[in-house]
């Protein structure tokens, strides 16, 4: 909608993707396209749908109908090379999801290592880059369990970037830290975007949503209701459902009215 | 963060970060009351254990057919006798726990990996491991040593042993890789799923993300129910006597047998509480310990 031809190249597409769980339809019918280097923001209630359509995208769940294409590959295509794919999209959870036995720098190079095949010199190296971008380097020998929580999404977001991913999805990836922590990572999207990452995120942090993305959707009923740059969205939502939905996240002091 | 014990004994030498902290009238009279509670509690564990020992003393001593049995049972000379027979035998015993444990170890684990595979292609695989799971999970201990040790033998292998310790070491193995393997599987399941998305998300492949995420944490957690096994096994060493082998408690029947008294048997089973309850204690001291990792450790 927001000019996505223009921009270019396409990285992500959904075709009509549809998604049931036991006869409850979570995606009804969900069209996106998400260009390159733009940040696609999903926004709506609990349980619309935001986190298995990044399930669908990164193949952890399969869809019921339509498709998905990633570089204009159709990643449904039940012959495509599921880990091939993945390989190409990094992923951020809520509960960062970090391995409790392995030590920070463990937990971020072992996918270049053991998927990518790149040597432990170099796979290290990298990563001890990436974290001192972070502010996060005298963290490498830690255990997670030693990290605060915005450290260690800090950290879950260096071991997603490792492997130099196509595609960013981050799902939530605020939801657990307390206010003081948020505003570490939202920082680290900010640079990302600044340096052009393709980003998929999900969020309640509506301020957020507004200031950094280039389009945001908003899913209710299992499709997205809504599709627009943030100021068109959030300034002068079309729908009814989507203006109910932000008088409500104004009223929770989630945004600024 | 220092929490507990260390952080009470540094205020109350006066505060080790300088602030002039004096512990309070309050604080001081709390601390007095929780010290006389502590006192009291241990004196009523003392005089309770003293009664019941008494008790326990007194029923035994008085029954009717005490004598004799202290005197087939708890003799000091036979024990004196026996103990250098049944260290001996113990050997055996150690060496077939040490053993059989390495193997078990590493079929349990095999037989839990196989069976999470998934696939078509590892169907049989899967059912076969199954199978086998059951089968030597009810299959009682005895049995499956009997067989072992009568069976084989008589059906005259060229190249298979007779040797009734050998085929009784494997009887063992064959049962404890059941029950190892149903611990290890504990394991693997009580890894989170989302540990495996993780993984699978960074593009590991399926054995990848065992191999690298869900095992590692899966066998930490299950060393302390592992031990238990190894407790387990230790004791079931003694069953390889039945097909002849001299261990502790061979030794000690033969002893038994010449001398009609008792006392050997009581000998072994000591031999086997000393060695086992290092062990017990070893298994509970690790569990406490990953308790209160897990405690300290937040999400996932």
């Amino acid at each position: 909608m927001s000019g996505a031809e223009v921009l270019g190249l396409e990285v992500l597409r959904l075709e009509s993707v549809r998604k049931t769980f036991g006869g409850q339809v979570v995606l009804r019918d969900v069209d996106l396209a998400v260009p390159e280097h733009s940040v696609t923001a999903l926004i709506g209630a609990s349980g619309s749908g935001k986190s298995t359509l990044m399930r669908c995208v990164n193949l952890l769940e399969g869809v019921d109908d339509g498709a998905i294409f990633l570089d204009g590959e159709e990643i449904t295509d039940p012959r495509a090379d599921e880990d091939a794919v993945r390989r190409r999209i990094g992923v951020v959870f809520q509960a960062y999801n970090l391995f409790p036995h392995m030590t920070v720098l463990e937990n971020i190079t072992l996918a270049p290592r053991r998927v990518h095949g790149i040597g432990r010199a170099e796979a290290e190296a990298k990563a001890l880059e990436l974290l001192d971008r972070l502010g996060l380097a005298a963290k490498a020998k830690e255990y997670p369990d030693r990290l605060s929580g915005g450290q260690q999404q800090r950290v879950a977001i260096v071991r997603a970037l490792a492997t130099g991913p196509r595609l960013l999805l981050l799902d939530e990836i605020t939801a657990a830290l307390d206010p003081v922590l948020v505003g570490e990572v939202l920082s680290v999207v900010r640079d990302l975007k600044e340096q052009g990452m393709t980003m998929v995120l999900s969020t309640h942090e509506m301020g957020f949503a507004r200031e950094v993305a280039d389009q945001v959707c908003f899913l209710d009923g299992g499709v997205v209701l809504e599709q627009g740059p943030p100021e068109q969205v959030f300034g002068d939502p079309r729908e009814e459902r989507t203006r109910q939905f932000l008088s409500r996240v104004v009223a929770s002091g989630r945004l600024q009215g | 963060m220092t929490t507990g014990p260390a952080a009470v004994a540094k205020d109350q030498d006066g505060g080790g970060d300088d602030d002039g902290y004096r512990p309070s009238e309050r604080r001081l009279a709390h601390e007095a009351y929780r010290r006389g509670r502590a006192r009291r509690s241990a004196l009523i564990a003392g005089a309770s254990t003293l009664a019941t020992a008494v008790v326990l003393y007194l029923l035994v001593v008085n029954s009717p057919g005490w004598e004799v049995t202290r005197k087939t049972f708890f003799n000091l000379d036979y024990a004196r006798q026996a103990l250098p027979e049944v260290l001996k035998g113990l050997r055996l015993n150690l060496e077939l726990m040490l053993g059989c444990g390495a193997l078990i170890l590493v079929f349990g684990l095999l037989l839990a990996v196989l069976r999470t595979l998934r696939g078509p292609v590892f169907l049989p695989v899967r059912l076969l491991a199954t199978a086998y799971v059951d089968f030597f999970l009810g299959l009682p201990m005895i049995i499956c040593l009997l067989v072992m040790i009568t069976g084989v033998p008589a059906l005259r292998l060229t190249g298979v042993t007779t040797d009734p310790l050998l085929l009784g070491g494997a009887a063992l193995v064959l049962t404890y890789s059941a029950y190892v393997s149903e611990v290890f599987r504990s394991g693997i399941e009580s890894v989170h799923p989302s540990q495996r998305a993780a993984a699978r998300s960074l593009g590991l492949t399926n054995a990848q993300a065992m191999r690298y995420v869900v095992l590692p944490q899966a066998v930490r957690r299950v060393v302390p129910p592992l031990i238990n096994n190894l407790v387990s096994l230790q004791k079931d060493t003694g069953l390889v006597s039945i097909g002849g082998a001299i261990d502790a408690v061979y030794a000690a029947k033969i002893i038994a047998s010449r001398s009609f008294n008792y006392t050997p048997y009581i000998v072994a089973g000591l031999v086997f509480i000393v060695l086992t309850v290092p062990l017990t204690r070893f298994a509970d001291w690790l569990t406490a310990r990953m308790n209160r990792r897990q405690v300290q450790g937040g999400a996932v």
